[in-house]
């Protein structure tokens, strides 16, 4: 069952290791054994109920396919989870993402409505996730209050400032249409999608700070233990401040791309449940709530695991309307076999049947 | 006055000067029957932020409050084409509510999954089994959903106490007799105060969890079929996003987010101020809607940092 098929993304597992005799409990113990069996479950029952699912064909000189489509639409919502996950290392919460895209959103309809230089409106964008981030890492890192409340004013009052903004110049959901967008949302480099291109450079970049600087250290050090990071010298404010500020910018880089997708600033709905996404999709990937770790690569798993489960009950022929309750159940499943008790629950089960 | 009091004294003050300041800028406002139609109309979403007081109180959170009080509209209505009287179906619901939340409280405290990612969990799956049911609105027909609009208790000065607001109140007292004079609701505080001192005072700590579970899944499915009968239809879509509504009733009525303190009133009260704000906004006439959202966060602010100083001075309560 644990044979790892082809088409799933490589964990870092040691060659090595597998000669052992005891490889098959060293790789059951790995961290990412669990998602990745997720993500491989996902993809098999894919593979049985329509055929062809792993096709990647070339068109009009890009890639198609259901798994390039899986990395397409699974890009900003993994933008988002890495900055969750930041967050989430240091025992904190972001649940302001989906009205950081809203705002985001509407003040980026609102620029091109005022006719300002495209280039001029990406950095707007990346500056208003900023200020967002700014916001909740002063509520938190400053003012001390609990990160799930802290975030939470600005996810009540989010989009109703997104709604403000379009009324601005009136009209609730303003559209638009920009060439450069256009290109971010729809348009290729080569074969490959630019957003897929924009999604590795952000990924790269998040692991170059988090894995190949000290940050990722002392972010993990502030996660499991504020007071003894401060005490060897960390300096927990700065660093809290800096996890909202990513959380921010890789929010807004989303809300390009989402905001790119639709050409209209909808405050309302735009991004909807993408917090609760972006958390499921770290917790799937191995990391806790109670702060302390940080696994950038469970967390681009559990961005896949759930983005395949929704591709795949769309191709399914299924209803849409199944969509929720299948994923529902399937992270449920996924927790589930994550608890160790449950584990142990369930070997103790199946031994006393044999018994 | 013991220092616990203050956010509870502050919410009555902040409500009683929201409503005073309504009176003198509306010459309508400043009567029983606005009053009474904030607590009838807020009825249902005060209700299941008095179940979600305890799961705070006690440290933890419920986010499927929303999703459960949109499924029991959907299937009250579906019971009702398929015969049922109201009443029957609502009492189904309402085991059911209790019974969703017991296994929410053991998969808990058993498989030590936290709070937030679970009822995230049972968000989604509950949502989902409304959209599984059906698509529409479904109207709910049986002639008690119009009794049970019309009864009620006539106020003096022509308001009027609806049947919602009874349900309310009797819940309210019911929740207050729980958390205070119980053994159940000592252990609550307890558990909320410090977990690790509670269990080792002898606290029982998975019966405790799975009852505050269970009542917060009470508490929503009766605020559910509040909603149900309030509208006399089930709707898919019905209630998305209440539970942060509730959580903010929750947060304004008092209760620190931190555990171990709050009171089931100060909820009411917090409740009723998010009512009175969008009344307000109504009153008005020329404010949008967003208005509502950002001047509920605005509030939230105001209410989250002043309680942040209070629990500075509370200094014994800061670690976390």
């Amino acid at each position: 069952m644990s044979t790892p098929t082809p088409g799933t993304p490589a964990s870092p597992k040691p060659a090595a290791e597998q000669a052992q005799p005891s490889a098959l409990k060293a790789l059951l113990r790995h961290r990412l054994v669990w998602p990745i069996l997720a993500l491989v479950l996902v993809l098999i029952v894919d593979a049985i109920i329509s055929p062809g699912f792993f096709q990647i064909r070339i068109v009009q000189g890009r890639l198609f396919g259901n798994l390039i489509d899986i990395l397409y639409r699974g890009m900003p919502p993994a933008m988002i989870a890495l900055g969750m996950a930041v967050v989430i290392s240091t025992k904190g919460i972001d649940l302001s993402v989906g009205s950081i895209i809203a705002v985001t959103g509407a003040v980026m309809a609102w620029r091109i409505h005022e006719g300002d230089s495209h280039y001029v409106i990406l950095l707007t964008a990346l500056c208003v996730g900023l200020a967002c981030g700014l916001w909740n890492g002063f509520l938190v890192s400053v003012l001390e209050i609990q990160p799930i409340i802290a975030t939470l004013i600005l996810m009540v009052s989010g989009r109703g400032i997104g709604l403000m903004i379009n009324l601005l110049y009136g009209g609730t959901n303003p559209s638009f249409t920009s060439p450069l967008l256009q290109g971010l949302s729809t348009g290729n480099l080569g074969l490959v999608p630019t957003r897929l291109v924009v999604g590795a450079v952000m990924i790269v970049l998040v692991w170059l700070l988090v894995r190949r600087t000290a940050f990722g250290l002392f972010l993990e050090s502030v996660g499991g233990n504020a007071k003894s990071a401060w005490l060897s010298g960390v300096s927990s404010r700065l660093i809290l401040l800096s996890a909202y500020l990513i959380s921010g910018l890789m929010t807004a880089v989303a809300a390009i791309i989402l905001t790119a997708d639709t050409h209209t600033s909808d405050p309302v709905t735009s991004g909807l449940y993408s917090e609760l996404d972006a958390i499921l999709a770290v917790v799937i990937g191995g990391g806790s709530l109670a702060g302390g770790r940080i696994y950038l690569d469970g967390t681009i798993i559990g961005v896949l695991v759930i983005q395949a489960l929704t591709t795949s009950i769309l191709t399914s022929g299924l209803p849409p309307e199944y969509n929720l309750v299948v994923k529902a159940v399937v992270v449920l499943i996924v927790l589930l076999l994550q608890s160790a008790n449950t584990r142990a629950a369930v070997v103790s089960l199946l031994a006393r049947r044999k018994g | 006055m013991s220092e616990k009091y203050l956010p509870l004294m502050a919410t009555i003050a902040v409500f009683v000067i929201l409503f005073i300041a309504g009176g003198l800028l509306y010459p309508n406002f400043f009567s029983t029957l606005v009053l009474g139609n904030i607590l009838g109309d807020n009825a249902f979403i005060i209700i299941a932020a008095i179940g979600t007081t305890f799961v705070i109180i006690s440290g933890g959170i419920d986010l499927s409050i929303g999703s459960m009080i949109g499924f029991v509209g959907v299937v009250m209505a579906n019971l009702d084409s398929a015969g049922w009287h109201p009443l029957a179906s609502a009492a189904l619901m309402i085991v059911f509510g209790a019974g969703y939340g017991t296994l929410v409280g053991f998969i808990i405290d058993f498989c030590e999954i936290q709070p937030f990612i679970i009822t995230l969990a049972g968000l989604f799956l509950l949502r989902g089994m409304c959209f599984m049911i059906n698509l529409d609105a479904v109207p709910i027909k049986n002639p008690f959903v119009l009794e049970f609009s019309d009864m009620g208790i006539p106020l003096f000065g022509g308001g009027w106490l609806s049947s919602s607001a009874i349900v309310m109140l009797v819940a309210l007292v019911v929740a207050v007799i729980i958390a205070h004079w119980t053994e159940f609701g000592s252990a609550v505080y307890a558990i909320g105060g410090d977990a690790q001192s509670a269990k080792l005072m002898g606290v029982p700590m998975r019966k405790t969890t799975l009852k505050i579970y269970a009542l917060s899944g009470t508490y929503s499915a009766l605020g559910g079929v509040v909603y149900a009968l309030y509208t006399s239809s089930g709707y898919p879509l019905a209630g998305s996003g209440l539970e942060l509504v509730a959580i903010a009733s929750v947060v304004l009525g008092g209760t620190l987010l931190t555990g171990g303190v709050g009171f089931v009133a100060g909820t009411v009260f917090g409740g009723m101020i998010l009512g009175l704000i969008a009344t307000l906004i109504n009153f008005n006439g020329s404010l949008n809607g967003a208005w509502i959202m950002i001047s509920g966060g605005l509030l939230l602010f105001i209410f989250i940092v002043m309680h942040r100083f209070l629990v500075g001075s509370l200094k014994f309560r800061a670690g976390s």
